[in-house]
């Protein structure tokens, strides 16, 4: 403990390594530039394990993955990879999920049980997600070494979700549909956001890939814009209710992590998709993991502390 | 008139008389505070305090006072406070039982020159709160206020944890005799130290009897960005998000120039 490179986070209420909060800042940054994700799934964990409340770590990340989406998304613009009907009828669903989200995130922690539900939402989610992408990475590799020519994807065969009512036409996209389940995704990404601290790009894009037939040309720069006005909206919403959100943890991070995500970007480029996706499903379903067995093995101390109001 | 007159006098004479058996007259306590306003900044990374102090004997002290024993108690501001245990359900630890501690000190130090056992009898220990088992910690158990037993597994962890993390201590040789009658003894301040006032609390026993306690306090701020930003997040907690969110597009609208084209 070097008082020179310790600064002291104001909310999270703890001194840290600056250094330290900047290189897990830029390898989370690095890692997201690589896959093209928010990267929130790991720099919360990273966080909670660095002995921030994670409480605080999902308030602060929030702020965090919006300045990366914010770069990301300009970027998109620019190449006119975004579809804008389409992302703005996502945040519909987005921002009412992200309310409902930080509404459960307050009720959970005045019932002592919000650690416990971040906990049960990383194992679930990144075990499942992780699972079946490092899954899909691994045949995709193994099909490519065998030489099985993999079949385009059938334009035209339409699932139960191109059945819905009130459907939309997404010029940009080129697609035809209705709007129920693409406020559905909306609402789900934005509660999981506000939740776990996470952007829900690893999930979002797939799910308009495979459910609403969303062109890979305009996926990931919509996801972005998604993410991006519910983390915003995320982060004023936990500003108000829980004041948790940490201004000093997340300019650090947002230093680290956009650099990062530069270099992870050119490296990224040089790796072939399937090996990329096989690479991105081993690691959340790790994370996902060292979420699990920290539930089920006796913790170190059963007792904890928290303050409940300081009268002065 | 005169009756009156006499009757109160009668009664001073009688306080008088009764003050010598209150052993306090005998000796007084003189303290001081190395700093009365230690300010935390962003790079605070703990600090100690020094306390010292003289016991001043006048012609009532009796010949047989050799030797004292102080007893030096740090109380920070109080808070609510939830202790809770993890228990094993459905093969996964969850927090099932909880107490809450109301109003005690978020930081609560007890220096001696000697074992508590040594100073005084477990009476008047308990009387005058020595020791970390000794101060009351009022818990809500269901409808009641109460202190329990030291040994209640509630009370025993939150002792324990608070004095891992340094915020509660108990240190039987901290308190040291330069002279006789003169002493000092360090308070450490963790970096974490809760902000507020901080009450010192001097009590001085001989030969196992209360003589004579004194008071002091200092206070604990914290100045700077990071106080700013702390209070601001608290009071402010919609311009607070609004700044932060100004915060996420300033730096992501800059990265996307610097980074623009490789």
């Amino acid at each position: 403990m070097r008082p020179r490179v310790q600064i002291y986070l104001p909310i999270a209420d703890l001194p840290v390594n600056i250094f330290l909060i900047l290189a897990m800042g830029a390898a989370v940054g690095f890692v997201s530039g690589m896959f093209g994700i928010g990267g929130g799934f790991l720099m919360t964990p990273l966080l909670i394990f660095v002995g921030i409340a994670p409480a605080v770590a999902v308030a602060s990340v929030a702020s965090h993955i919006a300045a990366s989406s914010f770069s990301g998304a300009i970027a998109y613009w620019r190449r006119r990879a975004i579809d804008p009907a389409l992302a703005g009828v996502l945040l519909c669903g987005g921002i009412i999920g992200t309310a409902l989200g930080v509404s459960t995130f307050t009720l959970m922690r005045s019932l002592g049980q919000l650690d416990l539900m971040i906990a049960l939402s990383y194992v679930a989610l990144l075990t499942t997600v992780g699972g079946v992408m490092a899954w899909e990475g691994l045949r995709a590799m193994l099909r490519t070494r065998r030489g099985v020519v993999i079949p385009a994807r059938r334009s035209g065969s339409h699932g139960w979700i191109h059945g819905l009512p009130l459907k939309m036409r997404f010029k940009r996209s080129k697609i035809y549909l209705s709007v129920i389940p693409v406020v559905v995704i909306g609402i789900f990404i934005g509660f999981l956001g506000a939740v776990m601290g996470i952007g829900g790009g690893f999930i979002l894009v797939p799910l308009m890939i495979y459910l609403l037939r969303v062109p890979t040309s305009t996926v990931i720069g919509t996801s972005m814009v998604l993410t991006l006005v519910t983390m915003l909206f995320a982060t004023v919403l936990h500003a108000i209710t829980n004041h948790l959100v940490d201004a000093v943890l997340a300019l650090i991070l947002m230093a680290g992590g956009v650099t990062g995500a530069q270099f992870g970007a050119r490296a990224g480029a040089r790796i072939r998709g399937e090996q990329l996706r096989l690479l991105l499903g081993l690691l959340i379903l790790a994370v996902g993991i060292r979420f699990a067995v920290e539930l089920v093995l006796r913790p170190e101390d059963l007792f904890t502390i928290r303050e409940t109001g300081v009268t002065e | 008139m005169m009756t009156r007159a006499l009757a109160i006098a009668w009664i001073l004479v009688g306080l008088a008389a009764a003050l010598p058996a209150a052993p306090a007259s005998a000796e007084r306590l003189i303290v001081s505070v190395s700093n009365h306003r230690v300010t935390v900044t962003p790079n605070y990374s703990g600090e100690e305090l020094v306390l010292f102090g003289s016991v001043e004997k006048d012609a009532d002290t009796p010949a047989n006072r050799a030797s004292y024993d102080l007893v030096v108690t740090i109380i920070g501001p109080r808070a609510d406070m939830v202790t809770r245990r993890k228990e094993r359900r459905f093969g996964i630890w969850i927090n099932a039982d909880y107490r809450q501690f109301l109003q005690v000190p978020s930081y609560l130090a007890v220096f001696a020159n000697r074992p508590l056992d040594d100073v005084a009898a477990a009476e008047v220990q308990r009387r005058q709160q020595l020791g970390l088992n000794n101060m009351i910690l009022t818990q809500r158990v269901g409808p009641d206020y109460a202190d329990v037993v030291p040994n209640d597994p509630f009370r025993s962890a939150f002792v324990r944890l608070r004095r891992e993390s340094g915020l509660y201590r108990e240190d039987t040789s901290a308190v040291t005799f330069l002279t006789p009658t003169l002493f000092r003894t360090g308070i450490p301040l963790p970096a974490a130290v809760p902000i507020g006032t901080y009450e010192v609390e001097i009590k001085l026993f001989s030969n196992g009897m209360f003589i004579a306690k004194t008071e002091s306090a200092f206070e604990i701020v914290k100045v700077g960005f990071e106080q700013f930003v702390a209070t601001n997040a608290r009071q402010n907690g919609f311009i607070y998000g609004l700044i932060t969110t100004a915060m996420a597009l300033m730096s992501g609208w800059m990265a996307s120039i610097v980074f623009a084209k490789d």
